[in-house]
């Protein structure tokens, strides 16, 4: 029988350490709604959606209730729609009209975001592709809560450094159309390498090819419950420390698992994977950062802090897998700057870098995350930075991504604050040498030698 | 069996318990464990409930206890039992 100390942690964990399950996010196969008129593919994606997830937002607030657990998100994701509107999209903007489409569906069914307007492009663009990509921009720009992503290399087939080329002028771009509101547009637009297809976090989650008709993906959290545990670890050798990370990290899994059980049972949907990534949020306490100088940094980006982030994010996973039948996502500590107070706040002193960031996206997920950089920033240094992020995760076999904001009018020392979960940003430095020659070169960086396995 | 947990944690005072197991008794929900502590003048009390016979709806019942909570300025939640089972049982 359950004892007193037992639920006792559990609710001081979801009180007062902020434990959560960050989200649910329902993937919709949208392939059956492809068709040659556009009127009719609209239609078609909105009626599949509306229907799928009607329930979606209720179901997760009836779980809330009944185990006391905040789901803070409840998400969708869709097809790649470079693939849904290929058919019937013969410009760029025909592809907005798809992306008003699935912001209102989103509207409808109360989902605060709405992934998968997304291009898959690791080896070569189609014209559709290509279409899509350049109406990222306008797309984001018009619409409110869908999430753009694309993914530009893998291990498998090398990176796409045309693709790279153009995903440089498309963050531009949006920066530009979404300046009003300090270039918003950009914290909806990630560009990967390795690109899973089972991601239920925003704003990279998409529905893969490969998955079924619909799925249910929970994204767990807990960088809160991690650091109060860690509190009771201080002056302790690795061992201590690697156990305490382990067995919290297996408690914040089970009520991931837990929740989709239940979400899935209710939907009448299968369950896809957990992600058992700690994902920080604006609000004190719930920090990756905190954790990291919980295990004895002075301050994230210290010498030290690569080898303490890998030996978290490894220590989340031994833990998070056994308290899941199946793992899947991204599945890694992030590390996005304005979403979590320790880094924004290493940032502002000093402490952090881009290319310290560069470096520990190597042992951990996802990659360089919600950074604000300079508005004149140009667009082929915006691609290096991809290109820099891609290669990591081409080579190391792991997914990285980019998600930069190159903030219209603003510079080094400038603050941005793109609100809720999104927090705000201090605008970071950029190497301002030029890569420009390198990343028009045009083509492709063929696969690594490793990914050679047949 | 469907079992949830109850958990009242809040300042002492006359009559927690009586106002808790009424509620129960009202709604057919059977008490099978109670362990209660004070700890620094802070009521401290878990149950364990049998809601198979309940007749109102999970969420309903979770509301009404809180809101029942309020009432004696204390902190009520009803949880399903596995949410804890989840966390604490391999």
């Amino acid at each position: 029988m359950l004892n007193m100390f037992e639920v006792t942690e559990t609710n001081n964990m979801i009180e007062h350490e902020k434990l959560d399950v960050r989200t649910i996010t329902l993937g919709i196969s949208l392939l059956d709604c492809c068709d040659s008129d556009l009127d009719r593919v609209n239609k078609k994606i909105y009626d599949k959606i509306t229907s799928v997830a009607k329930d979606l937002v209720s179901t997760g607030q009836e779980i809330e209730r009944e185990f006391g657990i905040p789901i803070v998100n409840k998400r969708i994701s869709v097809t790649p729609i470079a693939l849904v509107g290929g058919a019937a999209c013969k410009s760029p903007e025909d592809f907005v009209t798809i992306a008003k489409t699935l912001d209102k569906a989103a509207k409808e069914v109360g989902v605060n975001f709405i992934g998968g307007y997304s291009a898959l492009v690791s080896k070569g663009m189609t014209t559709a592709d290509e279409n899509l990509i350049r109406s990222i921009p306008k797309a984001l720009a018009a619409t409110e809560r869908v999430c753009s992503s694309i993914n530009v290399g893998s291990t498998k087939t090398g990176l796409n450094m045309d693709a790279v080329e153009l995903m440089g002028h498309m963050v531009r771009e949006t920066a530009k159309e979404t300046k009003d509101q300090d270039s918003l547009g950009c914290a909806k637009l990630v560009v990967f390498c390795n690109a899973p297809d089972d991601n239920p976090f925003m704003a990279g989650a998409f529905h893969g090819v490969t998955e079924a008709d619909a799925v249910i993906n929970v994204g767990v959290s807990g960088p809160g419950v991690v650091k109060v545990a860690l509190e009771k670890a201080r002056g302790q050798n690795f061992e201590v420390l690697c156990e305490t990370i382990k067995k919290t990290a297996f408690k914040i899994t089970r009520v991931g698992q837990l929740v989709a059980q239940e979400a899935s049972k209710r939907l009448g949907v299968p369950f896809g994977i957990i992600d058992l990534s700690l994902a920080p949020t604006p609000a004190v306490g719930d920090s990756v950062a905190e954790i990291l100088e919980e295990i004895g940094l002075e301050r994230v980006g210290a010498p030290g802090t690569t080898a303490a982030l890998a030996m978290l994010n490894d220590q989340v996973k031994k833990g998070g897998v056994m308290a899941s039948s199946y793992v899947g996502g991204l599945s890694g500590a992030f590390i996005p700057v304005s979403e979590d107070q320790g880094m924004i706040d290493a940032v502002t002193m000093g402490a952090l870098t881009i290319e310290k960031l560069e470096a520990m996206t190597c042992v951990c997920s996802v990659g360089l995350d919600m950074i604000a950089i300079p508005g004149d920033t140009p667009a082929s240094t915006i691609s290096g930075i991809i290109a820099d992020e891609a290669a990591i995760g081409m080579i190391n076999q792991k997914t990285t991504a980019v998600r930069v904001i190159p903030v219209i009018g603003k510079t080094v020392g400038d603050t941005v604050e793109f609100g809720g979960l999104l927090g705000y940003a201090p605008v970071m430095p950029v190497n301002k040498f030029s890569c420009e020659k390198f990343v028009t070169r045009g083509g492709r960086i063929p696969a690594p030698i490793h990914s050679f396995k047949n | 069996m469907k079992k949830a947990i109850i958990t009242v944690v809040g300042k002492d005072t006359v009559g927690i318990i009586a106002k808790v197991c009424t509620y129960l008794a009202d709604n057919q929900i059977n008490i099978l464990d109670i362990s209660q502590t004070i700890v620094q003048g802070y009521f401290n009390m878990m149950m364990i409930v049998d809601i198979t016979r309940a007749e109102k709806d999970f969420g309903t019942m979770a509301d009404e206890l809180e809101e029942a909570g309020l009432k004696i300025g204390v902190s009520i939640k009803c949880q399903k039992e596995e949410i804890f089972t989840s966390m604490h049982r391999i």
